[in-house]
């Protein structure tokens, strides 16, 4: 196997064919793939490791995010500062521990605030930039009763929804990923659209398309998931971003517009999983509190899903994203 | 073929391919994430030749098509990393002749990685796929690898001797 030989041109054809099959047997598949069970033997296989390695990288990957956050200048030596404070707070208490329990605190109250029941769990692993998809892995799986096209989100909103499930992982297709597509709905004013990933490096946008070309949308805008039929792939009020900016005038044939997401995609961590959607649509409650002086508290409450006493419209059924 | 160099590459290829997907991607570096997987298989292919190297990168290919969170069509790492498993065992005579053709052979791998594969992804019409980005990716792409490369190749060469019972391997 040393030299170039006729022997190693006919494995290379070989493989090369096996692989163009593979291609073509999963491109037809789509979503039923005959080979979904491949994926689910090596769900098997490298959660764990993936698991084991990404407990040991944590602490790594954190200190590196925070000296990649620096900014230039000023902003340095601001950052470089406040980075001093955080390490002398961090010689006392274990920063990470504090962070995860800050998190899953916000987490349960946007979970409480919308009475969704949720599954927390921590992202294990990140697809590279150069296989083009934006997917994540969870370490919870089947076993942890989660099942494909269940919400993914956390404290500041709309993550993903699952996509395919291992025995103890799961991976998460997030909304910038070019593939997904969620309906949604602008705060208050009702008008529904659809929202496509673009990809995290083109400045971290989902484009939204409004379905009525008449609407009014102005930056500064507010928008929540519509929620999708059986609430499923997504459960609707989940915050999703901000309008930033608006192509085409009213009455044109379309209307897009930029929707800058809650979420910050480049660092997730701790994430929750939709388990049982709210029993009532709770519209903008989860939206978070108003930027201004007279904003008052986004409504907090427990992660249970007791039954509301304001009067809710039953959830719009027809919209779905997927 | 021993086995014990069958057992160094399957550890490599899966320490690989887990430290990339929980360690160098979380990184958020800017453009393209650092391809250990590529620069094993490059190592492996330059020790061992295109024989091992293009057998090796079907096996890391497939490895990476599979494992979570891939969700791309299963077969396209596998195609791309099996070409260049077989082209940088190619390679595997130069070796000796200069230091710099591993790093050429490094640079190469690189870029061609992203471009076949996007252009597989094309061919395929994956709506992923943007020419745009793809330019974008691919300077940093080549640069992660080139800089990793000199690191990654060694240390795998210095561990293949280790274990080669054949003689002839050791220098």
């Amino acid at each position: 196997m040393n030299r170039d030989t006729r022997r190693t041109r006919l494995l290379l054809a070989l493989l090369l064919v096996t692989s163009v099959a593979l291609i073509t047997v999963d491109y037809r598949g789509g979503d039923s793939s005959p080979l979904s069970g491949l994926r689910w033997l090596a769900a098997t296989v490298f959660g764990p490791i993936e698991q084991a390695t990404s407990s040991i990288a944590s602490p790594i990957s954190s200190a590196v995010d925070n000296i990649s956050h620096l900014g230039n200048g000023k902003d340095r030596i601001n950052s470089l500062t406040r980075q001093n404070q955080e390490l002398r707070r961090r010689l006392r208490t274990s920063q990470l521990d504090r962070n995860r329990a800050a998190e899953l605190d916000k987490l349960l109250r946007t979970a409480g605030a919308g009475r969704y029941r949720v599954l927390p769990a921590q992202v294990i692993a990140v697809g590279p930039a150069q296989s083009f998809s934006w997917t994540v892995t969870i370490d919870a799986g089947s076993q942890d009763g989660i099942t494909p096209d269940m919400t993914v989100l956390n404290g500041d909103g709309l993550v993903g929804r699952v996509k395919t499930v291992g025995p103890t992982t799961a991976t998460v297709l997030l909304v910038v990923d070019p593939e997904s597509a969620v309906g949604v709905r602008l705060e208050a004013t009702m008008q529904v659209g659809i929202t496509s990933g673009q990809g995290i490096s083109d400045h971290s946008r989902l484009s939204m398309q409004l379905l009525d070309s008449q609407s009014d949308v102005k930056p500064g805008d507010r928008v929540v998931t519509f929620g999708s039929q059986g609430d499923s792939p997504y459960v609707p009020g989940v915050p999703v971003g901000v309008v930033t900016s608006v192509q085409g005038s009213p009455g044109s044939l379309t209307r897009t517009a930029s929707v800058d997401p809650y979420v910050d995609f480049t660092s997730l961590d701790l994430v929750a999983v939709v388990v049982q959607p709210p029993r009532h649509n709770p519209r903008d409650s989860v939206l978070p509190p108003r930027p201004s002086p007279s904003s008052s508290p986004s409504p907090s409450g427990t992660a249970s899903g007791t039954p509301s006493n304001r009067k809710h419209r039953s959830p719009p059924s027809t919209a779905s994203g997927g | 073929m021993p086995t014990s160099r069958i057992a160094v590459a399957i550890a490599l290829v899966v320490l690989a391919l887990v430290v990339q997907v929980s360690l160098l991607t979380r990184l958020a570096l800017p453009g393209a994430t650092p391809d250990l997987l590529l620069l094993v298989v490059v190592a492996l292919a330059l020790a061992h030749g295109p024989g091992f190297g293009l057998v090796t990168g079907f096996a890391a290919g497939l490895a990476s098509d599979l494992a979570p969170p891939a969700d791309h069509t299963i077969g396209r790492w596998a195609f791309v990393l099996t070409l260049i498993g077989y082209g940088a065992g190619l390679a595997k005579g130069e070796t000796r002749r200069s230091a710099f053709v591993p790093l050429l052979v490094v640079a190469v791998a690189a870029a061609a990685s992203v471009l076949l594969y996007a252009g597989l992804g094309a061919l395929i019409s994956d709506p992923h796929v943007s020419w745009p980005r793809v330019y974008q990716l691919l300077p940093t792409a080549v640069i992660y690898d080139v800089v990793l490369g000199p690191f990654v190749v060694s240390a795998v060469l210095l561990l293949v001797r280790r274990f080669e019972p054949d003689p002839a391997y050791r220098r």
